[in-house]
């Protein structure tokens, strides 16, 4: 019957975003902190955000494979996650813990719970947790910028955080130690500004989460600013505190997780025994992402609070 | 009345589907009587009717064929003269299976010799001219229209808000009748008003038809109307006219799920449901025809027409130049709420706005993807309900678990459905959980 006619449910029309759309413009906004990240630390950078890629979209197929799913590499979703894990790393990092780290994020983190929309914490941020804890020094060897081009070995450096200096222009270039996307501020907030013009992401939770921990800092006498454009808050707020899945969907529940992501890090950063606090405080809060959420649902339309319902049936009780 | 009432609520949620009135601007054609019809006894929420004629009986326009004495029902009448060829049964858009008698027309549409205009002057007068006038919710819903205006007249119920929002894309049928009927809709709105004491009196259109909000405010001006006598032009944005989200915009007043508009003071009726009340009272010809706005990618030539009730979708389709290529989707309604056709031999029905034909490209089914939890559908939802959170539990099978997210709340307005980026099946999910939630309060 070629002439058949489609019967399905309501609504026939559809808004054209797709889960597919939505990671790539997630991938588009992290170009520009890739290229930087690339300018800055050398080809070697490169390199390693290519295996953590890689790996990523390796596990990402194989697990499908076993868990007899269709092939889920075309969501993107994959590539966002190793993209993200990449960025999150040391240009110096060996290859193989980049692969070791994305293969984490994906198998443990994201496709033994599940898959994508099922996973509660964020797979990139727990997957450099992962290799923090397993790699420590290999994770904290930082190098300076621009060390590539001189044809020596790469010269070790301390990020701003943890004692080196660094002066607000060359924080918002890059022109400091760091992971291979954190450290150009500009280019971070690039690819914000395109996320928010594209609608992908709301400013809630990043302003809520930069401004806590520029605002915590402030109390503890250090200068706001610096600690704002510092270490991986700009990329943590940006592009992990508003995934969608592991963070709350409502404004009001981002509005908490922003402030409590910044609450935790200003207190790791100024009284914990490491220099930096964005990763750990983004998963305490997936963690509670699901309490949240409960806590802010929306009422639906015309209902009360239950609380006042109980109050008025014990009214009408008594009336008779 | 000279200027226009400013809104001062906007909606929760709701989505901005694009407007496609392609139809806005035309004149509404007249269809000539078709050669046969086919009339459903059930056009209506409610009882259905049972026929009151048999094979071979000639019929006159406007003649009753159907009644029932059921409370919650509204009579069928004659669409055209001829002769009665037989009953049968067809099965409606929404699955059931409802008896039908069939008319062969003779062409002249003689009208029922014994019409006459019915006495309206007290508010039990007017609910029995619009049960005999058989009227119902001619929006969409199909909810007959006496049942609304028993009891309209209670001192409390103090405001008539007349729907003329128009929300669905591509529709045009009540923004038409507002350009082409904007005397009937005064003359009927204010003897509603004088007949049910209303305290004030909201007509609202969208701000996308402003030659409708004119042709209104002329014809306010012409008749009379009174300082309570209002136009509310709230912003286009879908769903804005479905009835819990208008009666917010008009009056603030926020409608608990299972009550009435009654209960929070309101009588909403359609805007096309008001004009042809009036033309009952005026002429005492009954509904037989309605205006079908005929449009979509897959119809030649997309227009307006005024169709005898009972008339198959594919002869109006056919009326409207047939199809420019090969149809995939028909719909009965509008894109986000339409239901679609298995074949186009149904019958038009009462409350039936819109036949829309779809090509292959528009018709095509997208597919589902694991949620992301991106909250558009929360955001989207005008009813402040959480419809992943529903699709994701229904799995659950537990009614308290539904009833606690509100599932009984939703519209079914498919904004969820319309921006999720996963392609879920939100509404139908809704529709499941709501299906779960009546089951278990049968018990």
């Amino acid at each position: 019957m070629e002439n058949q006619l489609i019967v399905c449910p309501s609504p026939h029309l559809r808004h054209e975003d797709t889960t597919r759309g939505i990671m790539l413009d997630v991938l588009i906004a992290l170009v520009p902190a890739a290229l930087a990240g690339i300018v800055l630390f050398g080809p070697r950078a490169a390199a390693v955000l290519a295996v953590s890629i890689l790996s990523a979209l390796l596990s990402e197929w194989i697990c499908c494979k076993v868990r007899k799913r269709p092939n889920t590499l075309g969501d993107l979703s994959a590539a966002v996650t190793g993209l993200l894990l990449g960025l999150n790393l040391p240009v110096g990092l060996p290859l193989w813990m980049a692969a070791i780290g994305s293969a984490v994020a994906i198998v443990i983190v994201k496709q033994m719970f599940g898959g994508l929309g099922h996973n509660f914490a964020n797979p990139a941020i727990t997957g450099r947790i992962v290799l923090m804890v397993s790699f420590p020094t290999a994770m904290t060897t930082w190098v300076a910028p621009f060390s590539w081009m001189n044809q020596t070995d790469a010269v070790a450096t301390a990020t701003p955080l943890a004692g080196g200096e660094a002066t607000l222009r060359e924080l918002f270039l890059g022109l400091r130690g760091g992971c291979i996307g954190e450290v150009c501020a500009a280019a971070l907030l690039v690819g914000g500004v395109y996320l928010l013009l594209r609608r992908v992401i709301t400013p809630t939770a990043p302003l809520a989460f930069i401004l806590t921990v520029g605002g915590m800092m402030w109390i503890f006498g250090e200068n706001p600013l610096h600690q704002m454009l510092s270490g991986g808050l700009l990329l943590g707020a940006i592009f992990m505190a508003t995934d969608y899945v592991t963070t709350p969907s409502g404004w009001k529940g981002q509005l908490i997780f922003g402030i409590g992501c910044g609450l935790i890090t200003a207190l790791i950063r100024q009284f914990g025994s490491m220099p930096e606090g964005v990763s750990y405080s983004i998963l305490l809060m997936n963690i509670l992402t699901p309490y949240i959420n409960r806590f802010t649902a929306p009422r639906p339309f015309g209902t009360r609070r239950e609380k006042k319902q109980k109050k008025e049936k014990e009214a009408a009780s008594d009336g008779k | 009345m000279d200027k226009l009432d400013m809104v001062m609520r906007a909606m929760h949620g709701g989505v901005k589907p694009g407007h496609f009135k392609n139809t806005a601007g035309a004149e509404t054609v007249q269809m000539p009587p078709p050669e046969t019809v086919c009339i459903p006894m059930q056009q209506h929420i409610g009882a259905p009717c049972t026929p009151l004629v048999k094979k071979g009986d000639p019929v006159y326009l406007g003649q009753v064929i159907g009644d029932s004495d059921q409370p919650v029902s509204a009579p069928v009448h004659a669409s055209v003269s001829g002769r009665v060829t037989g009953l049968g049964e067809v099965m409606l858009p929404g699955g059931q299976r409802v008896q039908t008698v069939h008319i062969e027309s003779d062409g002249l549409m003689t009208p029922d010799p014994t019409l006459a205009p019915p006495p309206a002057e007290t508010p039990a007068d007017l609910a029995e001219a619009a049960r005999a006038c058989g009227l119902v919710g001619l929006g969409g819903a199909g909810f007959p229209t006496h049942i609304k205006l028993q009891g309209a007249d209670r001192p409390q119920v103090d405001t008539l808000i007349v729907n003329a929002a128009e929300c669905e894309p591509y529709i045009t049928a009540d923004c038409r009748e507002c350009l082409e009927n904007p005397g009937d809709i005064l003359a009927g709105v204010l003897r509603l008003q004088k007949i049910l004491g209303f305290k004030q009196v909201i007509i609202a259109v969208e701000d996308n038809k402003p030659e409708a909000v004119v042709a209104l405010l002329q014809a306010a001006k012409e008749e009379k109307a009174g300082r309570t006598v209002r136009i509310l032009t709230p912003k286009t944005r879908y769903p804005q006219g479905a009835e819990k989200v208008l009666i917010y915009t008009a009056t603030g007043r926020r409608l608990p799920p299972g009550r009435l508009p009654a209960d929070v003071g309101c009588l909403v009726m359609n805007v096309t449901s008001v004009a042809v009340l009036e033309r009952y009272l005026r002429t005492g010809m009954p509904l037989t025809s309605r205006r079908v706005t005929v449009d979509g990618s897959a119809v030649a030539r997309p227009m307006n027409v005024e169709v005898p009730i009972g008339t198959s979708v594919e002869d109006v389709i056919q009326f409207c130049g047939g199809y420019k290529c090969p149809p995939r989707k028909v719909l009965m309604g509008g894109p986000m709420m339409g239901l679609a056709l298995e074949d186009t031999s149904i019958p038009v029905l009462k409350q039936n706005n819109a036949i829309l034909a779809f090509g292959e490209k528009e018709a095509k089914l997208p597919q589902p993807t694991p949620c992301i939890r991106c909250g558009r559908c929360v955001k989207a939802c005008p009813m402040y309900l959480r419809p992943a959170e529903v699709d994701r539990s229904l799995k659950l099978d537990k009614a308290e678990v539904l009833k606690k997210l509100g599932a009984d709340v939703c519209i079914e307005c498919g904004s969820c459905a319309y921006v999720c980026p996963a392609k879920r099946p939100l509404v139908q999910s809704m529709r499941l959980a709501k299906a779960r939630l009546k089951k278990e309060g049968g018990k």
